[in-house]
């Protein structure tokens, strides 16, 4: 078979310039969105590890134009951000088990998970304002309870949809191997399902740790905020994101720079949640 | 590709010669074999798809039943009847009788996990869990028995000596059972099949992943297990139906052509599609 091709140069150097300009585009656009990132970054750093110091891990809140640090509000994070956690993650695992061992295929199971894909793009003021209703009104106050279940709302689509992937993923010969030893359908999904998607399943909820932390919505009418150190999560909670909220607006200098502090702490909080996440995967997958 | 290891003529040269006397090599079927599995008026369905159609046949005990056949024939979901496999998927469906001791396991209020606790299957693909080489053997044994750690322990060792995989694995008892090569793997699920001392072994394609030596210790190990198992097989290579089975059934197009003596079979196939598969004529 001899080739008659009619090989035009033209035709082909077209071509190549059009390859060109596409990818100069992507490029820019890349770069554009590197430059922007590390803008914020930048910034973030040159503002706030300024306010770094003893006193901004040690003190309270302060009064406008005095000194203080952000404490009481790195506690209240942490204290709705782990239970929120504990909230969120077992419904969120147990909902995904469901939807990718038990439901798998039904009508039923499908609907949820159609749900729980417009949950997952909720806005999460919305989730702060239903809080709001159903328990901050009730019970007459603001608490870091209310906090922490709005967190966990955010939470448990993120946990649904990283465990049905995860378990998706699972090949059935390795379903179809347990069941054939006896196994009931329960300890094949915990004892061997379950193993062989943890890496995925623990991502999953390390990222959600990281949505949930820097989130400042839900927290604005559930945790209120509180200027001073309380442990009692049933009482308004101060937390990162509003003390930031409510810093960054006033003119006090003093309250400027804690503000871009309590910045710099989340973002170094949820990248190391995201690193943290990311090196679960490689330790994984050098392990196979 | 297998090895041609063969006790008994290869097939291909073996099947015309209807002079070859039947009786060859095939003393031990002599001895009268009882009944297993009977499996009656058996129809399987994909959704509508009739993938099985009116299968009769019997299964002795502590023989070898090999199921030969193109691909599609059905020969695997004849297979995965026999431990209601299938029943994991709710678009798949029998009718008929399987007759395993004196119950019909296609029965629904049959305990599926006792009856899969008793028929063992490994598969084509090799299907190591996710965990160390010791608890992929002993997880099997700890759904049934309560055992002490040191009964556990010879358990799994004398699991995985049968299984031709100690000598290779017993100073790394420990590690992931996914680190092992393939044909290691393969005979990790074999071990874990045997560990739980079943009573009939369905092996899908045991060997179709794995190299010849593999494949040799694999068809060895059947051999040694006969004599305590039912065993089935499904296998692509006629060859090593050949040599490890004691009966043969050859499918086609969800029907069963053929079921004999596994020399009979070979010899003087009683039908023109089963010489013609045999012979390499067509599949």
């Amino acid at each position: 078979m001899s080739s008659t091709r009619n090989f035009d140069m033209r035709r082909y150097l077209h071509r190549r310039s059009h390859n060109w300009t596409v990818l100069a585009l992507a490029t820019s656009a890349t770069a554009l969105a590197l430059l922007v990132l590390a803008a914020i970054l930048f910034k973030l750093v040159w503002s706030g590890l300024s306010a770094w110091g003893p006193a901004f891990f040690t003190m309270n809140m302060p009064p406008p134009d005095r000194d203080g640090g952000l404490a009481n509000a790195i506690l209240g994070s942490v204290l709705m951000t782990v239970a929120g956690t504990a909230i969120g993650t077992p419904v969120g695992i147990l909902a995904g088990t469901y939807l990718a061992e038990y439901g798998r295929g039904s009508r039923f199971a499908q609907f949820v998970q159609f749900i729980n894909d417009i949950l997952l793009s909720a806005p999460s003021i919305i989730i702060g304002l239903f809080i709001f209703q159903v328990m901050v009104v009730p019970m007459g106050h603001s608490s870091g309870w209310a906090g922490s279940v709005a967190l966990s709302i955010l939470m448990i689509p993120i946990v649904v949809r990283t465990t049905v992937d995860m378990l998706a993923l699972v090949p059935n010969g390795l379903r179809e191997a347990a069941a054939a030893l006896g196994t009931p359908k329960w300890k094949v999904v915990t004892s061997v399902c379950y193993r062989a998607a943890i890496q995925g399943m623990l991502t999953g909820i390390m990222l959600a740790v990281a949505r949930i932390s820097g989130e400042t919505a839900p927290l604005l009418f559930t945790a209120l905020g509180n200027d001073s150190w309380t442990w009692n999560m049933n009482a308004p909670m101060g937390n990162l994101p509003l003390a930031i909220n409510k810093f960054v607006n006033e003119t006090s200098e003093i309250w400027n720079r804690l503000a871009w502090g309590g910045a710099l702490l989340v973002t170094v909080a949820v990248l190391a949640l995201n690193i943290a996440a990311r090196s679960i995967v490689n330790i994984g997958s050098v392990k196979r | 590709m297998t090895p041609e290891r063969a006790p008994q003529p290869p097939a291909e040269t073996a099947l015309p010669d209807s002079s070859r006397a039947p009786a060859e090599g095939q003393a031990e079927t002599a001895a009268l074999p009882t009944d297993k599995i009977e499996i009656k008026n058996l129809r399987f369905y994909y959704k509508k798809y009739e993938a099985l159609k009116d299968i009769n046949m019997k299964l002795f005990d502590k023989r070898v039943t090999a199921f030969i056949g193109p691909s599609g024939c059905g020969k695997s979901t004849l297979l995965r009847c026999l431990n209601r496999m299938y029943d994991l998927y709710p678009e798949q469906r029998a009718t008929g009788e399987i007759v395993v001791d004196g119950k019909n396991i296609l029965d629904p209020g049959i305990d599926l996990n006792l009856l899969r606790a008793k028929i063992g299957m490994v598969f084509q693909k090799p299907t190591p869990f996710p965990m160390s080489i010791f608890d992929n053997i002993a997880f099997g044994i700890k759904l049934y028995e309560r055992l002490p750690q040191s009964v556990l322990m010879d358990r799994v060792e004398s699991a995985l000596r049968r299984a031709a995989l100690w000598n290779e694995v017993k100073d790394k008892l420990k590690q992931s059972g996914l680190g092992l090569s393939g044909g290691q793997q393969q005979r990790l699920c074999i071990a874990r099949a045997i560990a739980v001392e079943p009573e009939i072994l369905l092996l899908d394609e045991p060997c179709s992943a794995l190299d010849p030596i593999s494949t040799q210790r694999v068809e060895e190990l059947i051999s040694e297990l006969k004599s305590d198992y039912c065993i089935v097989i499904v296998t692509h290579s006629m060859q090593q139906a050949a040599r490890t089975s004691d009966y043969t059934a050859f499918m086609y197009l969800g029907e069963l052509i053929e079921f004999d003596d596994t020399e009979a079979v070979f010899t003087h196939p009683a039908n023109k599609r089963t010489e013609d598969y045999i012979t390499g004529r067509f599949g």
